[in-house]
C-alpha cells in the first residue's frame, strides 16, 4: 500500500484514504477509522481469513467422506467440522461478506454520500462481528469442543450434548447485532444521505439490493437472536422452554429459527445480485433491461422471503393448511429471482460484451444460481420434498445458491472493485485461469450431491453406505479442483496489491455509477464536492466506445 | 432406482421428472442464450451497443408463464403430498421407537423386532415415538419420511408394493452415531409374513429389548 502511496503523489492526485489517516497513526489509524472504506477493508481481512478457515474445514470434510467408513477423523471430530464449516460459512462469511466489504466501500459513494450515516457504529459493527468470528474459532480449541449440532442448533439435541454450545451460540448472538447495526446504517444512509438530484430510481441497483437486505436484516435477525439467547437459557437454567422433557416444544424451535434463517438465505443472496445487476451493464456495456422490475423484485423477495420459513420443516408434521400455504408462497417466492435472472440475459442483446473475469463470474453467477433456485423449485413440491429433505440434495441445493450464487458474486465483485479500491490490477489471464478452475471444480464437486440426494444418502454422515461412494470419491476430487482455483485467484488477487499495474484513470471498466468518477482509490470523503446527479446509473451514450484502453499486466 | 417399491413412488417420482423437466429446459435456455448473445455481441466484433431499456411485453410473460408453471407443479405436490397423510382404515399399525442411535419395531400383538417386517401389499402406518431427541423416519425406496419429535406423535404409512429388503435410515442428525442408525424394512409375502409373527410371538421378541413404553 505504501508503494502506491508514492506512484500517487507522483500523480499531482489527492491523497487517497490509503494515506489520509485521520487523526489516528499507524495500525490504530486502521483500528479506530471511522472512515467506511478502512472499515470495509476491515471487513475484507475479516471475512477473507473466515473464509479460507471455512474452506479448511470443508476440504478435511471431502477427504474424509472418500471412504465409507472413517478415515481421518472419528465421528465426533466429524461432526464438529461440519458444524463449524456451517456456521462459520454462513455467520460470519457470507452474510457479512458482500455488504460488509462492498456495501460499506461503495454504498456511500454510489450515491453521493462522504460516508455512512452512523460511522462510529459502522466500526461497532465491525468489532462485534471480529469478537463473534473469533469466539467461534475459539470454541475449536477450549474445552469441550466446538458445537457438534449442525449450524442449525436444533433442540433437543443442543440441549444435551457437551460440547461448547453456550460459547458458540453467545457468539451468534453477537454476530447479529453486527448485521442489525450494519442493516441499520445503510437503511439511514439511503434514505439520508443520498446527494442532490439521486432519486430512489437513480440509484445504482446495488443500493437497491441494500435497502431491501437492510430491512431483511432489521427485521428478522432478532428473532434468531432471542432464539438463541432461549437456548442459551434452556441449557443453564433448563426453563422448560423447548425442551420436551421439561414440558418444552421442540417445535417452537424450529419455527423461531427458521423465521430467521430463512429470511437469511436472502440477507446473503439479494446483495450478490446486486453486484451482478453492476457488473452486467457495464461489461456489456449498454443500460440494464427492465431496471425498475429488477428493483422492485429485490423488495418483493424481502416480503415474501419473509413467509417462507417453513418449507424447511415439511417432514415435521405441519398441519395441512401450513403446508399447503407454505408450499405455495415457496413456489411463488422464485418467481422474483427468475424475473432477475431473465432480465440479466435480455441485458446482454445487443450489448458489446466483454469477458473480462467479472464479467465470467457474473455469468457463472447466473448458471450456478439458476441451477441453485431451481433445485429450490424441485423441494418446493410437498412430496418430492419429504423425499428429499434432509438428503444430499439439500446440500448440493444450498451449495449452489450460497456459493453458486453469493461465492461467485463476490469474486465478481473482488475483481470487478479491488482495483478501484486499490489502485492497482491483477494479471488478467492469471484471473481467467482461476476461474475456470473454480467453474469446472464447483461443478465437480457440487453437482453428484444432487445425484447422491435424489438416490437417498442422508446428510450430515460420517458413514455411509457402499453404493454411495463412487459419488463421493468424484465430489472430493472436484474439491482439489476448487481448492487449487481460490489458491490461484486468492494468490493473484494479493500480488496485485503490491505488485499490480498501477491505475491512474478513474473509470477502469466503462461504469456510469458514481465510484467511476472518483479518484483511484478514492480519496477520504470521497468528493472533493457532493455531486449533482442528473442522470440514471445505467445511461449509456450511443455509439459507446471503451474509455481506455485495458492492457494487459505481464 | 424407479422400481415401485411403495404406492407413493410413481406419484413422487412424476412429480419430480415433471418439475425437473421444466427446470432443465429453462436452465438450457438461459445458458444457450448467454453463450448465443456473448458469441454474438463481443466487443470484438459488436463495437457498438444498443441500449434497450426494457420491455414491458416481455416482463409481463416471462412473470405469467413461470407463475403458471409453478402453479401446476404445486398442484402435482401437493395432491402428492394429501395422499401421503391418511392412512386407510385397514392399516396394520406398528408403533416405532427411535433412540439414539437404533429403531424399535411393536406390532400390535406385543411382538417387538429391530428390524421391521411387513407383509406385500398390505398398508401399513406407524406410529413414530422418539426416547430422546429429534430423528427422522426415512425409507427411501419408498419414498417417505417423516420426523420423530418427542411429544409429538407423528404418524406415516405406506403400502410395500415388492417383495425385498430396504434400507430404513436416520434423515435428522441426532448425534454422535447418527449415520449408523440403520435399519430394514423386510416385505414378505402374508403367509411368510404370518409365519414370522408367529415365531416371534412363541418367543415374544427376537431382540432383548426393555420395554419401550413412552
Amino acid at each position: 500500500m505504501s508503494n502506491s502511496s508514492i506512484a500517487l503523489d507522483g500523480n499531482g492526485k489527492l491523497p487517497s484514504y490509503l494515506i489520509d489517516q485521520g487523526k489516528h497513526k499507524g495500525i490504530l489509524a486502521w483500528l479506530l477509522s471511522t472512515d467506511h472504506k478502512r472499515i470495509a477493508i476491515l471487513y475484507m481481512i475479516g471475512v477473507l481469513s473466515f473464509f479460507a478457515v471455512g474452506v479448511s474445514l470443508g476440504f478435511l470434510i471431502r477427504l474424509e467422506l472418500l471412504t465409507p467408513e472413517g478415515t481421518i477423523v472419528s465421528a465426533q471430530a466429524y461432526n464438529e467440522l461440519f458444524t463449524l464449516h456451517g456456521v462459520i460459512m454462513i455467520f460470519i462469511v457470507v452474510i457479512p461478506a458482500i455488504p460488509g466489504i462492498f456495501g460499506n466501500f461503495f454504498l456511500p459513494i454510489m450515491i453521493g454520500a462522504k460516508d455512512v450515516a452512523f460511522p462510529r457504529l459502522n466500526l461497532l459493527s465491525w468489532y462485534l462481528y471480529i469478537i463473534g468470528g473469533t469466539m467461534i474459532l475459539l470454541s475449536m480449541v477450549l474445552p469441550g469442543g466446538a458445537a457438534d449440532t449442525g449450524w442449525t442448533f436444533y433442540i433437543p439435541y443442543s440441549v444435551r450434548t457437551g460440547t461448547n454450545m453456550v460459547f458458540t451460540l453467545s457468539a451468534v448472538f453477537i454476530l447479529g447485532f453486527s448485521s442489525i447495526l450494519t442493516g441499520m446504517n445503510f437503511l439511514t444512509t439511503i434514505h439520508r444521505m443520498r446527494a442532490p438530484g439521486m432519486g430512489w430510481f437513480k440509484m445504482p441497483l446495488f443500493a437497491w439490493s441494500l435497502y431491501a437486505t437492510g430491512w431483511i436484516q432489521l427485521l428478522a435477525t432478532p428473532i434468531v437472536g432471542i432464539t438463541l439467547l432461549l437456548v442459551i437459557i434452556e441449557r443453564v437454567f433448563g426453563v422448560g422452554l423447548f425442551d420436551p422433557t421439561l414440558g418444552g416444544d421442540p417445535m417452537l424451535f424450529q419455527h423461531m429459527f427458521w423465521m430467521y434463517s430463512h429470511p437469511a438465505v436472502y440477507i446473503i443472496i439479494v446483495p450478490a445480485m446486486g453486484v451482478i445487476s453492476e457488473i452486467i451493464p457495464v461489461f456489456a456495456h449498454r443500460t440494464i433491461f427492465g431496471y425498475k422490475f429488477i428493483a422492485y423484485s429485490s423488495i418483493a423477495i424481502a416480503v415474501f422471503g419473509s413467509m417462507v420459513w417453513a418449507h424447511h420443516m415439511f417432514a415435521v408434521g405441519l398441519s395441512n393448511n401450513a403446508e399447503f400455504i407454505f408450499s405455495l408462497l415457496t413456489f411463488l417466492v422464485a418467481i422474483p429471482s427468475a424475473i432477475k435472472v431473465f432480465n440479466w440475459t435480455a441485458t446482454l442483446y445487443k450489448g458489446s460484451i466483454e469477458l473480462e473475469a467479472p464479467m465470467l463470474y457474473a455469468l457463472a453467477f447466473i448458471f450456478l444460481f439458476s441451477i441453485g433456485g431451481l433445485t429450490g423449485i424441485i423441494q418446493g413440491a410437498l412430496n418430492v420434498d419429504i423425499y428429499l429433505t434432509d438428503t444430499y440434495f439439500i446440500v448440493g441445493h444450498i451449495h449452489y445458491v450460497i456459493f453458486g450464487g453469493t461465492g461467485m458474486a463476490l469474486f465478481a465483485a473482488l475483481h470487478y472493485w479491488l482495483p478501484k479500491m486499490f489502485g492497482r490490477m491483477y494479471n488478467k489471464k492469471v484471473a481467467k485461469v482461476a476461474f475456470w478452475h473454480i467453474f469446472v471444480g464447483f461443478n465437480i464437486l457440487y453437482f453428484p450431491f444432487l445425484i447422491m440426494g435424489w438416490l437417498g444418502m442422508p446428510r450430515r454422515s460420517y458413514h455411509y453406505l457402499p453404493r454411495f461412494q463412487i459419488y463421493h470419491v468424484i465430489a472430493t476430487v472436484g474439491s482439489w479442483v476448487l481448492v487449487a482455483g481460490l489458491l490461484i485467484m486468492f494468490i493473484n488477487l494479493l500480488r496485485s496489491l503490491r505488485y499490480g499495474k498501477i491505475i491512474t484513470e478513474n473509470n477502469i471498466w466503462g461504469g456510469e455509477s458514481l465510484e467511476w468518477k472518483v479518484q483511484t482509490p478514492p480519496i477520504a470523503e470521497n468528493f472533493e464536492e457532493i455531486p449533482v446527479v442528473t442522470a440514471a446509473p445505467y445511461e449509456y451514450k450511443e455509439n459507446d466506445e471503451p474509455v481506455l484502453e485495458k492492457e494487459e499486466i505481464v | 432406482m424407479f422400481a415401485d417399491a411403495s404406492n407413493f413412488v410413481q406419484s413422487v417420482d412424476n412429480t419430480f421428472i415433471f418439475i425437473v423437466a421444466v427446470c432443465v429446459f429453462f436452465l438450457v435456455l438461459i445458458t444457450t442464450l448467454m453463450i448465443v448473445f456473448v458469441i454474438k455481441y463481443n466487443r470484438k466484433k459488436n463495437k457498438k451497443a444498443v441500449n434497450i431499456h426494457g420491455s414491458v411485453p416481455l416482463e409481463i410473460i416471462w412473470t405469467v408463464i413461470p407463475t403458471l408453471l409453478v402453479l401446476v407443479m404445486f398442484y402435482f405436490g401437493w395432491e402428492g403430498y394429501v395422499k401421503m397423510q391418511d392412512a386407510p382404515p385397514n392399516s396394520m399399525i406398528i408403533k416405532v421407537t427411535a433412540q439414539m442411535w437404533s429403531w424399535k419395531f411393536e406390532y400390535p400383538n406385543g411382538v417387538k423386532s429391530d428390524t421391521l417386517y411387513v407383509p406385500l401389499n398390505q398398508p401399513v402406518k406407524v406410529l413414530l415415538h422418539s426416547m430422546d431427541v429429534d430423528h427422522s423416519f426415512y425409507v427411501p425406496a419408498f419414498r417417505i419420511k417423516k420426523d420423530v419429535i418427542p411429544n409429538y406423535n407423528n404418524t406415516a404409512w405406506f403400502k410395500p408394493e415388492q417383495l425385498g429388503k430396504f434400507d430404513i435410515m436416520c434423515a435428522v442428525y441426532c448425534g454422535l452415531r447418527h449415520s449408523y442408525m440403520y435399519s430394514a424394512v423386510v416385505v414378505m409375502k402374508q403367509k411368510d409374513f404370518n409365519k414370522w409373527l408367529a415365531k416371534q410371538e412363541e418367543g415374544k421378541s427376537d431382540v432383548d429389548t426393555t420395554s419401550s413404553k413412552m
